[in-house]
């Protein structure tokens, strides 16, 4: 059986990217292109937080020091926040925020196609939850990808900027680590190894179908799952913990 | 209310035999609470005003997400962010269905937001004051919402028949929203010391411009009579702000927390609580763009209008390519 540390750490991992992504997502909220990807994006991010909660509830009961989702949401500094790097990445223009989407759930859907399958009844049933929301996540991304990349010239051009500029971002979501290896060794985790090929095909496909060029492999920047993150990650955490942190103790 | 002082473009409301034979008819049926739908012959003045006051119902909703957004990245809890979350959406959705209802009158929704971008069109003066504390949010959803909700539970009954319906929709949401707020001030109010002041701060500085809300007292606004006739407009602003101000005093005391009022006293022999002079100056200050925040709401309506252009415009030459496509396909 998965030493609870191992585990841990694993699903703060998993409610991690689906939290800070969820986070960057609700900044549009009021401020979206089109009043009807206003709330579609919303929803989205809604999508995302839930997710994010039944994740961090799993990792707090099996901690079992007593820690609530919340208090693992609002009450851990940068680093110990262990989400991908590409989801803390700003939200930029519109094309850079569905870029960022557009990678992250291609691979959040094949991540999650695989724990569905995991050995762990709750993972299991968290997967198979999150994934109706994520397929429907990447059929909208790709559409926006397709959209933009096949619209204008000025769309076209700002596309394949937002595409190269998170391209470095990428890497990271196919590296697996000595606690990944142990929990895909019983069965819990996914190999993530795995999950890199059929990853560049679809994101291929849509990008050639929306006359954009796949970047060229090149230098890949990681380190969130260590707790190393860019810059933006304490601009976040400042945000959103605000209230927790100036009153503490206090119920919400 | 989410449209104050609506202009009807009407110095006096006709008599009968002042009225044409079409007139006359629109008014029988107005009166015969038969609902008047797009298609249907309408007076002039009828379709002006009542895109004036569903646009401005309308950019009020959209407006109104900013206040109450500028805390969604702020939320306390993971269950707060979520619930804040769907209702600024819920919000937006509303603006939704009521441009929808305007454009049945003839103007485009492209037109309406450059109304409201060049400032001929208003939006709700209670949207340009500024949300300083995590307690504004309960404050917006149990006071802006609740007084809100007093005037669109009216217009349910309104004769026009797509601003109605929208508004049944918009109705059930609402009082969602109204008690989402109100257990965002129970939570505070019965919280730590530093969390009851900050709802009582919030509530001071929310009430006066609560009530503004209803717009001017009756004998102050000329174009009632004529939107009372046409039932677009169902009570009097004085009756309804009453209404709210009855509603409202014992949910405070409940909290217990202290309306910002010191001569709000309960009269015995009206049946209602009287309340104190609300300061039309402020109101017409704030209404006619000297609020703390009417810039910077508009710039922030602008600026993601004008940012947003290349995504429509994108997504409107994607959709002509993959028609002409389809012809040639064809």
């Amino acid at each position: 059986m998965a030493a609870p540390a191992a585990l841990f750490e694993y699903l703060v991992r998993l409610g991690d990217n689906c939290l800070i992504l969820g986070h960057r997502l609700s900044e549009w909220c009021g401020h979206g292109p089109v009043l009807e990807e206003d709330l579609a994006l919303t929803n989205v991010a809604l999508d995302l937080i839930g997710q994010a909660t039944l994740w961090l509830e799993l990792a707090g009961e099996i901690e079992g020091r007593g820690r609530t989702a919340d208090q693992l949401a609002y009450l851990r500094d940068a680093g110990e926040f262990r989400n991908l790097l590409l989801v803390e990445q700003p939200n930029g223009h519109y094309g850079e925020t569905l870029a960022r989407q557009f990678y992250f759930d291609t691979w959040h859907c094949g991540l999650l196609q695989g724990l569905s399958h995991s050995q762990h009844p709750r993972v299991a049933d968290i997967a198979a939850k999150s994934l109706k929301e994520a397929t429907y996540h990447l059929e909208r991304s790709e559409e926006w990808v397709v959209t933009l990349g096949d619209g204008t010239d000025e769309s076209h051009a700002r596309m394949q900027q937002a595409i190269n500029d998170l391209w470095m971002y990428t890497g990271e979501l196919f590296v697996m680590d000595e606690i990944e290896q142990d929990l895909v060794a019983e069965g819990i985790a996914v190999d993530l190894a795995e999950l890199r090929e059929p990853w560049l095909k679809q994101v291929g496909k849509t990008l050639d179908e929306a006359t954009l060029t796949l970047p060229q492999a090149g230098w890949m920047q990681q380190g969130g799952k260590q707790g190393v993150h860019t810059e933006n990650l304490g601009f976040i955490l400042a945000d959103m913990q605000f209230l927790q942190r100036a009153y503490p103790n206090a119920t919400w | 209310m989410y449209a104050q002082m609506v202009d009807t473009g009407v110095k006096r409301v006709k008599s009968r035999e002042e009225m044409s034979p079409e007139e006359r008819d629109f008014q029988d049926r107005v009166d015969a609470d038969i609902k008047i739908e797009a298609k249907d012959w309408m007076p002039e003045s009828y379709r002006r005003t009542l895109i004036r006051q569903i646009s401005q119902h309308a950019h009020s909703e959209i407006v109104g997400m900013l206040p109450e957004g500028n805390w969604i990245t702020r939320a306390p809890s993971l269950k707060r962010k979520a619930i804040l979350l769907a209702k600024v959406q819920d919000e937006g959705g509303h603006g939704l269905y009521l441009y929808s209802a305007a454009e049945t009158l003839g103007l485009s929704r492209e037109q309406l937001i450059e109304q409201l971008h060049s400032g001929k069109a208003k939006y709700s003066s209670i949207f340009n004051y500024p949300s300083l504390t995590w307690a504004d949010i309960g404050a917006i959803g149990w006071l802006v919402d609740g007084a809100a909700i007093m005037n669109q539970v009216t217009l349910q009954r309104c004769s026009y028949g797509p601003y109605s319906r929208a508004m049944i929709r918009i109705c059930k949401e609402e009082s969602f929203h109204q008690r989402q707020g109100y257990d965002i001030m129970m939570t505070l109010a019965r919280g730590a010391a530093e969390q009851k002041a900050m709802a009582q701060d919030a509530l001071n500085r929310w009430w006066w411009p609560s009530l503004m809300m209803f717009g001017p007292s009756d004998d102050q606004s000329p174009h009632s009579a004529q939107s009372m006739q046409w039932k677009i407009k169902l009570y009097g602003n004085d009756e309804l702000r009453q209404r709210f101000v009855d509603q409202t005093v014992p949910q405070a005391e409940y909290l217990d927390l202290t309306l910002p009022d010191p001569d709000l006293k309960w009269n015995e022999e009206r049946g209602h609580y009287d309340f104190g002079a609300i300061d039309w100056q402020e109101f017409f200050h704030v209404i006619n763009g000297d609020g703390p925040c009417n810039r910077s709401r508009l710039r922030a309506r602008v600026a993601a209008h004008e940012e947003g252009r290349w995504v429509r415009e994108a997504a409107v030459a994607y959709a002509q390519k993959k028609t002409a496509h389809k012809r040639t396909a064809a």
